[in-house]
């Protein structure tokens, strides 16, 4: 959490709001912010802490675990028109990569403006593609796979 | 008695859009629990399922519904529970 929170500046500049939710009351967020999360990070987390108390919104989204009662680590991307774009679920020992939630944001954005789409690795300023009969079969003159790693 | 304004449960709508659960002649409170309790159905390039819950939100409580930020980019982030390490 306290990483999205440092990139928090970045997000909002994007024009995106982060909502945080697990399945504690509204007065563990409280106290975890004051005595945690403030001394992290500078002013504490800036986003809503939302509460899933018995995990039914968890259950919808399909992250909720019975065995242990919690909302395991689930993030999703929700444009503009309310449809979800992108979910990523992992269990609970490895954190998330908040630059490549940046990174996919950036992408829906672009392609949302631009109706270009984006080849696997893409970052702003990188080659899109321009969907077109007379690009099917000859995606490999214009992009090379290698281009998704530089 | 006046109602506190905020006690230690406020009252939220949960899951929004979920069908009303049906009147059943069902002795089994958990058979009735399991036809009501909500079920997946977060897709991608589907609509978001809507809620409505109890928030901290800058220093103080109060409801949020996410649609409420419908028209804006949404990054909906669920975590274990606070206090975790990771």
């Amino acid at each position: 959490m306290s990483a999205v929170a440092v990139k928090y500046p970045e997000l909002k500049a994007m024009g995106v709001e982060v909502l945080a939710m697990s399945v504690d009351s509204r007065f563990s967020h409280k106290i975890w912010q004051e005595e945690e999360l403030s001394k992290m990070v500078e002013g504490g987390v800036p986003f809503p802490m939302l509460t899933d108390p018995g995990g039914n919104v968890g259950r919808v989204y399909g992250v909720y675990d019975e065995a242990s009662g919690v909302d395991i680590r689930g993030r999703f991307i929700i444009d503009p028109d309310f449809n979800i774009r992108a979910m990523e679920v992992l269990t609970s020992e490895v954190g998330r990569n908040v630059a490549e939630l940046i990174r996919q944001v950036q992408a829906f954005q672009h392609v949302a403006k631009t109706g270009e789409v984006t080849p696997s690795g893409w970052r702003p300023g990188k080659a899109t593609l321009s969907p077109d009969p007379d690009l099917t079969g000859k995606v490999w003159k214009v992009w090379k796979p290698e281009q998704a790693f530089e | 008695m006046a109602e506190p304004k905020d006690g230690c449960v406020k009252p939220a709508a949960g899951v929004l859009g979920v069908p009303p659960s049906k009147e059943k002649a069902t002795s089994s409170p958990a058979l009735a629990a399991e036809e009501v309790a909500p079920k997946l159905s977060a897709r991608v390039g589907h609509p978001a399922p809507d809620f409505e819950v109890n928030a901290y939100v800058e220093g103080g409580f109060k409801n949020v519904k996410l649609s409420d930020y419908k028209g804006k980019w949404i990054v909906l982030c669920f975590y274990p529970g606070d206090f975790t390490f990771v």
